[in-house]
Parts: structure tokens; C-alpha cells; sequence
């Protein structure tokens, strides 16, 4: 098992090298000067070409990408064009709010998705079912600027229970984090349902019944054990997701996280910065897979022994 | 008298379909006597399986016992709450399932779902528990307890995972066992080990109710036999009588197909037909669509079932004649 969790750590460093390098020869290619762009049109030829050679971009490509992944390994990713900050401590400080974000609406998502699609589930086709798919549906199908426009106006503008935006307070994340998180808890509760009532119908579940095993029993020792291991997939595939920044739900709730920055970075052809977060995307998703390989295995016996 | 493990009392079983109501189990009636193993033998369809679900009280919905009675060790349980009913599955009556392979839970260690069944029964320690699922695990012939007990059950053979079964099942001693199709799913030198196996478990004291398609199953081990078809019973006597004197042409047809199979001919002997859609019975004998002797009666008039001989039961109004023949 350690074998085989450390080939896949190895797969994924291999692809983590191989996106850096795509990422960095994408930035590069694109037509148009970044420093004519930061410095604006009026900038004269002779500055440009002096920053240009500054900053090392009239090195060759793999001089200029050797050089990027040294500094990168000493913490250093440059520093940011449009900010004029060090880019590790813009992305630093954003991603902590990032991170709350994300930990917040993956843990609302998951309490409110598994336990909604474990009800639904017993409660087949009953009201109680319809009414929790139904809010779940919702949730996947409403886009995230709606379902967040709809929470600020009722539990902060109506109610005055929460914080309409800014981080200042932990409470401050709570409805970003319900707008972010009732999409994944939509699709969490669905497909806990329907893993939930295939299991339902295995044979070794009449077994249990057989032995003298409750419907309670029967639910929480030998359902739900076995239909949890593709959800979990999905939440911990769904987490890495969550912590690659959340445009709309930062901007509409003025967090100040990785998304916004990454929106910053695109618009101000900030190469450093927009190469550090996309940096950060990858490998969050990569890591993010490779934990919810090795968590499959962990619980899945028939897969453990493999490999 | 003799003492009775199981007695079933005119048991219908009732599915609410799309198309109208079915009933798989159609008024059958069974006995196992204590200390005995009885087959139901019948094709694929039938209501074998349901009729063992619904003495276990597990029919999946929406099954529904509408009729009839079961009694186990004398008393009724037809209308035990599920509550009451739960207290008897695992501990007086036992049930292992048809398909093996499929019928452990894979991720849980195979030890520790028979022990569940004894903790569930009893309050024995987990010590206990341990001890006395090692103990089932040798009564079965598992081999290596000590090792099995901690595999999961996809590492075990299916034959393994039949024994492993049936130690589950045995595990609080119940009195009455129901195995459906023990068999269909192993190789014939499992089968019979299995097969032993279950013979010594009644002659430990548990009455076995075995449930097949395959006749030399129930050749082998069974002492009474139960023909069921489209439903119903349409056949019972001890295994010698039904093997040496097949009343009902249905029978006959099932002994035929076995006969041409053993001797390898080139042609395969088979009832012609198909087992009729539980939507669309005749009103009259539910085999007259297939049997080569069916007449105006048998198609209009539901035979009743008489015997044919002492301690021998058809459902068939030409049985008579067929008998002496
Ligand atoms: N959910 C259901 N809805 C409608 N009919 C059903 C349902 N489940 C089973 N049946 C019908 O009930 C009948 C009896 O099924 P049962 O499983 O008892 O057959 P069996 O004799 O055990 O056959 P096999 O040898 O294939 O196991 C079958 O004809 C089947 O079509
Ligand atoms: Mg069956």
C-alpha cells in the first residue's frame, strides 16, 4: 500500500513539473509586451527595454524557467507587476482566507449533503425526500452569484443576522460560505441517495437483515460503510475545487481571496502572479486527487491489497 | 405426533405491479419436520426464493404476505411485529442466501460479521464472540481460522465464503436453517462438501429447509420434497416416492430433462415452454399451457392437491392414471 501511494505521489509531482512548464510557456506566447502593458501606452521604448532585461525576459524561455523554479523552491515566486508586493505573501494572505472559505462551505456542504441525502434515501419518494432533492437540485442548478445575491438580501439586508460582506468576523463566512457550499452539498446529497439506495439493495445487506441486524444497524454498519466510498471521492475532489478560490462568491462578498487575485492577475498580465496561483490551482487539484485515491484505498479493502 | 420446526399454512404472497397484482406464492403449504432436510425444488421463477422471504419475514417491497400462516416450533409468527421478528432471524431461523459471492459485506472482515450475529443475540463479550466464531469457523471446516478470520471476503473462495456463510447462520444455533440454492454457484466437488456439510448440521439438530432448481441437490440430501410451480405446489412426497414415481407431468418433465442431460445425448430434453407470466395465469391448471396431457378440464378447472398415494400429494386431474403407468 505505501508502494503504491508513493508511485502516485510520484505520478503526480511529474505532472505538477509538466503544468509549471505548460503554464509558464503559455504565459510566455501570448502576443503583446507585459511590461507595455504595465507600464501603460505612453511609456517610453527605452524604459521598456530596460525593465524588460531586469525582470529576465529577454532570456531564453528555459534560462527564464530554470530560474523560476530555483526561486521557487527558496519561497520566492517573484514580485507581483501590478501590486508591486512579493507575490508568496499576496497569495499567502489570500489563500488563508481562501482556506476559511473553502473549509467552511466544505463542511456545511458535506453535514447537510450527506445527512440530507441519508434521509432522502430512507424516505424514498416521500415528502421529506422531494422536499430535501428538490433544495439540493437547487443548489446545483442555481448559479453561485444568485444563490448569493438571494442569502445577502435575506439574512443580512432583511434579518440583520450576519455580516453582508467583508472578513472582519469569522461570522463574516458563514453566508459566503452556505452560497459556495450549496452547490457541492446539492451534488454530495444526490449522490449520496442514489449510492445510498443502490447499496440498499445488495445482497449482503439481506444477510444482515437475516442475522437480526435493525434498520438502523443495517444503515450505519453495512450501507453506509460501502455507498460513502464514491462520495468521498467526489467531497474531497470537490475540496481541492473549493480551495482553488471562488471568484463570484469572493467578489460578491468582498473576500479578499485567491480567486479575486487570480482575476487581478489576468487583467493586469501580472506573469508572476498569475503564474503563482495558477501554480497553486494545480497542485491544490493534484494533491486533492491523490489524497482521495489513497483515501479510497484506505477504505476499500479490495483495493488496498492491490497494486 | 411428530415434532415440527416449521409449518407453513396456505402462505400467499402478493406484489403490487404495474400490471396488476401477482402473486408469486399462491396458498403453499410446507411442513419441515424436526431433525429432517426438505427441498423445494422448481425452474427459475417460480417463487422458491420468495416463499423462503417471506417465512424470514424479508420480502422487499413491495412484497406482502396477504394470507396464510407460519408457524415456527409451534408458534405463530405471521403477525409478529418486526421488532419481535428481529429477535428470531439469526437466532431461531437462518437464512443464507443464493449468490455467495455477494452476500458478505466487502468491507467489513469476514470474522467480524459472524461475530455480529452472536452479539447481537446474546451479551457475550467481544472475547466471547471471538472465541465462539473461531470455534463456528472449525464446525464449517474452514481451514486456518485464526487467519480467515481477519480477511475480507474478497480474498476468500466462493466456497469459502458459502462456509463462511453458514457459520453466520449457525452461529446461535437456530433451529431451523433456509438455504436457497446452497449450491448454484460453486463447482460440483464444493457442492458436495457443502452439501455434507448440511447434513451434519441436522444431524446437530438443526432442520434444514434447502431451496434448488438442480434435482440431484435435492436427491442428494433431502428427505421430503416440495415441486413448486408458478407459485404454487404441485407436487410432494419423500424423496424416494417423487424419484421412483413422478406424479405430475411437470415432474416427469423435470426428471426427463435431468435423465437426457446425464446420459449426454445429443439432444437435451427440455419441458417445452417457458414458465407462463405470473400476469397472465390460466384459469385452470398453470402448466396446461406446457403439458403434453392437458385437456378441456385442465385448462378451465384449478386442480386441487389430493394424494395419489399414501403420503404422496399431486396437483393433477389425469395423476391417477400417470401413477400406475
Ligand atoms: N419486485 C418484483 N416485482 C414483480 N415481480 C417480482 C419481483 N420480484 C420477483 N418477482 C417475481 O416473483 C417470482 C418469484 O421469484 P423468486 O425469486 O421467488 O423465484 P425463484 O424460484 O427463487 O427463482 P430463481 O431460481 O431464479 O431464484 C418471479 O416470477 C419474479 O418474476
Ligand atoms: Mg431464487
Amino acid at each position: 500500500m505505501l508502494r503504491t501511494l508513493a508511485r502516485r505521489a510520484l505520478q503526480a509531482l511529474v505532472v505538477l513539473i509538466g503544468v509549471v512548464l505548460l503554464i509558464f510557456v503559455m504565459l510566455r506566447i501570448v502576443p503583446g509586451n507585459p511590461i507595455e502593458t504595465m507600464m501603460g501606452e505612453h511609456a517610453n521604448a527605452e524604459t521598456i527595454a530596460r525593465m524588460t532585461k531586469e525582470m529576465g525576459l529577454d532570456q531564453p524561455l528555459l534560462t527564464q524557467f530554470f530560474r523560476y523554479i530555483g526561486s521557487a523552491f527558496r519561497g520566492d515566486f517573484g514580485t507581483s507587476y501590478s501590486l508591486g508586493k512579493p507575490v508568496a505573501q499576496l497569495i499567502g494572505n489570500a489563500f488563508v482566507n481562501t482556506l476559511l472559505l473553502a473549509v467552511f462551505a466544505a463542511v456545511f456542504a458535506w453535514i447537510f449533503g450527506i445527512t440530507c441525502g441519508i434521509i432522502s434515501a430512507v424516505k424514498k419518494n416521500r415528502l421529506t425526500d422531494r422536499i430535501f432533492m428538490g433544495v439540493s437540485l437547487l443548489g446545483i442548478s442555481l448559479p453561485v452569484f444568485m444563490s448569493a445575491m438571494f442569502l445577502q438580501y435575506i439574512f443580512a439586508f432583511k434579518l440583520h443576522w450576519l455580516p453582508i460582506s467583508g472578513t472582519d468576523s469569522w461570522t463574516g463566512f458563514i453566508l459566503p460560505a452556505i452560497a459556495l457550499g450549496w452547490n457541492s452539498a446539492g451534488q454530495v446529497a444526490q449522490i449520496t441517495r442514489t449510492t445510498l439506495l443502490e447499496t440498499l439493495q445488495e445482497d449482503y445487506i439481506d444477510t444482515a437483515r437475516a442475522k437480526g441486524r435493525g434498520p438502523t444497524g443495517v444503515l450505519l454498519r453495512h450501507a453506509l460503510r460501502n455507498a460513502m466510498l464514491p462520495v468521498l471521492t467526489m467531497m474531497t475532489i470537490q475540496f481541492s475545487g473549493l480551495l482553488s478560490g471562488a471568484v463570484i462568491t469572493e467578489t460578491v462578498f468582498s473576500i479578499n481571496g485567491v480567486g479575486r487575485l487570480m482575476v487581478q492577475a489576468i487583467s493586469g498580465r501580472d506573469i508572476p502572479l498569475l503564474q503563482a496561483t495558477a501554480l497553486l490551482a494545480t497542485t491544490v487539484v493534484i494533491l486533492g486527487n491523490l489524497l482521495a485515491d489513497s483515501l479510497y484505498s484506505v477504505l476499500d479493502p479490495r483495493i488496498r491489497k492491490e497494486g | 405426533m411428530e415434532q415440527k420446526t416449521l409449518e407453513v399454512r396456505n402462505l400467499t404472497v402478493c406484489f403490487r405491479t404495474e400490471k396488476g397484482i401477482i402473486r408469486p406464492v399462491n396458498g403453499v403449504s410446507l411442513d419441515v419436520p424436526a431433525g429432517s432436510i426438505v427441498g423445494i425444488v422448481g425452474e427459475s421463477g417460480c417463487g422458491k426464493s420468495m416463499t423462503a422471504r417471506a417465512v424470514m419475514g424479508l420480502l422487499r417491497y413491495p412484497g406482502k404476505v396477504t394470507e396464510g400462516s407460519v408457524l415456527l416450533n409451534g408458534r405463530d409468527i405471521t403477525n409478529l411485529t418486526e421488532k419481535e421478528r428481529r429477535k428470531l432471524r439469526g437466532a431461531e431461523v437462518s437464512m443464507i442466501f443464493q449468490e455467495p459471492m455477494t452476500s458478505l459485506n466487502p468491507v467489513v472482515r469476514v470474522g467480524k460479521q459472524v461475530e455480529e450475529a452472536i452479539r447481537l443475540h446474546t451479551d457475550c463479550t467481544k472475547e466471547e464472540a471471538k472465541a465462539r466464531t473461531l470455534e463456528m469457523f472449525r464446525e464449517v471446516e474452514i481451514p486456518e481460522a485464526e487467519t480467515r478470520y481477519k480477511c475480507y471476503p474478497h480474498q476468500l473462495s466462493g466456497g469459502l465464503r458459502q462456509r463462511v456463510l453458514i457459520a453466520m447462520a449457525m452461529i446461535c444455533k437456530p433451529s431451523l436453517l433456509i438455504a436457497d440454492e446452497p449450491t448454484t454457484a460453486l463447482d460440483v466437488t464444493v457442492e458436495a462438501q457443502i452439501l455434507k456439510l448440511l447434513e451434519q448440521l441436522r444431524d446437530g439438530g438443526t432442520s434444514v429447509l434447502i431451496i434448488s432448481h438442480d434435482l440431484g441437490v435435492i436427491a442428494k440430501v433431502c428427505d421430503y420434497v416440495y415441486v413448486m410451480y408458478a407459485g404454487r405446489i404441485v407436487e410432494e412426497a419423500e424423496t424416494e416416492v417423487i424419484f421412483r414415481r413422478p406424479a405430475h407431468p411437470y415432474t416427469q418433465g423435470l426428471f426427463r430433462s435431468v435423465a437426457s442431460l446425464r446420459e449426454g445425448g445429443s439432444t437435451l430434453e427440455t419441458i417445452p415452454g417457458v414458465v407462463p407470466n405470473l400476469h397472465r395465469l390460466p384459469a385452470g391448471c398453470s402448466f396446461s399451457l406446457r403439458c403434453g396431457e392437458c385437456d378441456a378440464r385442465c385448462e378451465q378447472e384449478l386442480p386441487e392437491l389430493k394424494e395419489t398415494e399414501p403420503g404422496h400429494k399431486a396437483r393433477c386431474f389425469r395423476t391417477g392414471k400417470e401413477a400406475a403407468e
